[in-house]
């Protein structure tokens, strides 16, 4: 190995972590190289022996239970308690009445919050119950041609199966999930080790721009176009979660 | 003082990365039960300070916190793991002499691979090398995440990851000439 690049841009490249330029840069490369292409394969197999020997490992069951019983009891919650006077009641009241406006405001629109939420809490146990070994995919494919005919004849609706693989996000499979009383459409998505779940489903209302919310930390990014609700959600950061909302709305 | 916001707050951005955090552990402590310990320690480490945490990723904050923890662990524990860094030059002379099992030696043990191959061959990497394969390969965590945990720039990630997994070829190619008991069956040239 004595190639410079070899040190230089291998693992970067792996990893795609090197600009465009860089990567470029190493593509002509390789063309010459046979030495970084030997390498290269090398490390790709590496690689694959390590996804597929699946080496991480889950904390033990009792281990989150465990860590919740000895976490410190924050302050305590009767703090305004003793206090309760005339002049809290008096400022609990006008926050009630700012509460309710601020509610009848929000009830008005169509996103009902209480009812968003819930749907959000849905959303979020079928991704959790996704995750479960061997709950992902009905059908695991990485090829939107095999995909989207799976969904024939299970769903009254056409399902916009699109992989993104070039992007970062490749398409792994999908399946059904009753959501809020209907069967909808659920797509997965990898992101490097973190999954990806797109729920879709037709409703008969008019598009709304995306809105982002958390969920026991799981990230939630849903709107609707063209006739079709769509929800993302994933344990990933908010900003490749965007990424991928940015593809499939275009 | 923590609130008890505060305490919802870590249950949803912080305790969803358990996971996370007992994986990094295992490998660094090379034992489940040590892992389930510190990183119990860890978590709770991260709850108290927790009002140091101002937004960001919670999983690479977290996993800071259980780093340091495992080598302030391994440092009272088992001081002399922490003094086997991995050395270039040895390694380069080992890699010339070792013995060759015809045909490309390295892609041999590679597609031959098993789980608890692997295992070993990650385990026997000393530890700042065997971070980043954990953090890289295991967790998906990119080079500016894992430059974040282990605190050192970007550029010693990448070097590090490239040194890191030529030496785990090594040890894979090595511990091909092994039995199932780990005993040396070829090491004569």
């Amino acid at each position: 190995m004595n190639c410079e690049l070899t040190t230089k841009s291998l693992h970067g490249y792996l990893d795609g972590e090197l600009d465009a330029v860089r990567a470029a840069e190493f593509e002509r490369h390789l063309e010459s190289c046979p030495e970084c292409l030997a390498e290269l394969e090398s490390q790709e197999s590496l690689r694959a022996s390590l996804q597929q020997a699946q080496l991480r490992e889950r904390a033990p069951l009792g281990l989150r239970k465990k860590i919740l019983q000895d976490l410190p009891k924050p302050a305590t919650t009767t703090r305004f308690a003793p206090s309760l006077s005339w002049q809290w009641l008096a400022a609990a009241a006008v926050l009630l009445l700012a509460v309710g406006g601020l509610g009848w405001q929000i009830a008005s629109s169509r996103l009902n919050f209480s009812a968003q939420q819930q749907l959000s809490a849905e959303i979020v146990d079928a991704h959790v119950r996704s995750l479960q070994p061997g709950h992902l995919s009905d059908v695991i494919s990485t090829d939107q041609h095999t995909v989207k005919p799976w969904f024939n004849g299970k769903v009254d609706f056409a399902v916009p199966v699109r992989d993104f693989a070039d992007e970062g996000f490749p398409l792994q499979g999908g399946r059904l999930e009753e959501i809020d009383g209907k069967t909808v459409a659920a797509l997965i998505y990898g992101r490097r080790k973190h999954e990806v779940n797109l729920f879709v489903w037709p409703e008969n209302a008019s598009d709304e721009s995306v809105h982002a919310s958390s969920v026991r930390g799981y990230q939630l990014l849903c709107w609707r176009k063209a006739g079709m609700e769509y929800w993302l959600t994933s344990d990933l950061a908010q900003p490749d979660l965007e990424v991928l909302q940015h593809l499939l709305a275009q | 003082m923590l609130e008890p916001d505060d305490r919802a707050r870590f249950e949803q951005l912080v305790l969803p990365h358990l996971d996370a955090a007992f994986n990094l552990a295992r490998w660094l402590l090379r034992s489940r039960s040590d892992a389930e310990d510190v990183a119990q320690e860890a978590l709770l480490r991260a709850y108290r300070f927790f009002d140091g945490f101002h937004g960001g990723d919670p999983r690479a904050w977290l996993l800071q916190i259980v780093r340091n923890t495992c080598y302030t662990w391994l440092g009272k524990n088992r001081p002399a793991e922490l003094m086997t860094e991995f050395d270039e030059t040895s390694h380069a002379v080992e890699v010339r002499e070792r013995p060759q099992f015809g045909g490309s030696p390295e892609t041999q043990a590679i597609a031959a691979d098993d789980r608890e191959r692997l295992t070993r061959a990650l385990e026997e990497l000393p530890p700042r090398f065997r971070e980043v394969v954990v953090l890289r390969e295991l967790e998906g965590c990119s080079y500016k995440e894992i430059a974040a945990i282990t605190a050192v720039p970007i550029g010693t990630v990448m070097s590090a990851l490239s040194r890191a997994r030529r030496q785990l070829k090594v040890s894979l190619t090595s511990l091909q000439g092994k039995d199932s008991l780990g005993k040396e069956v070829t090491r004569e040239l």
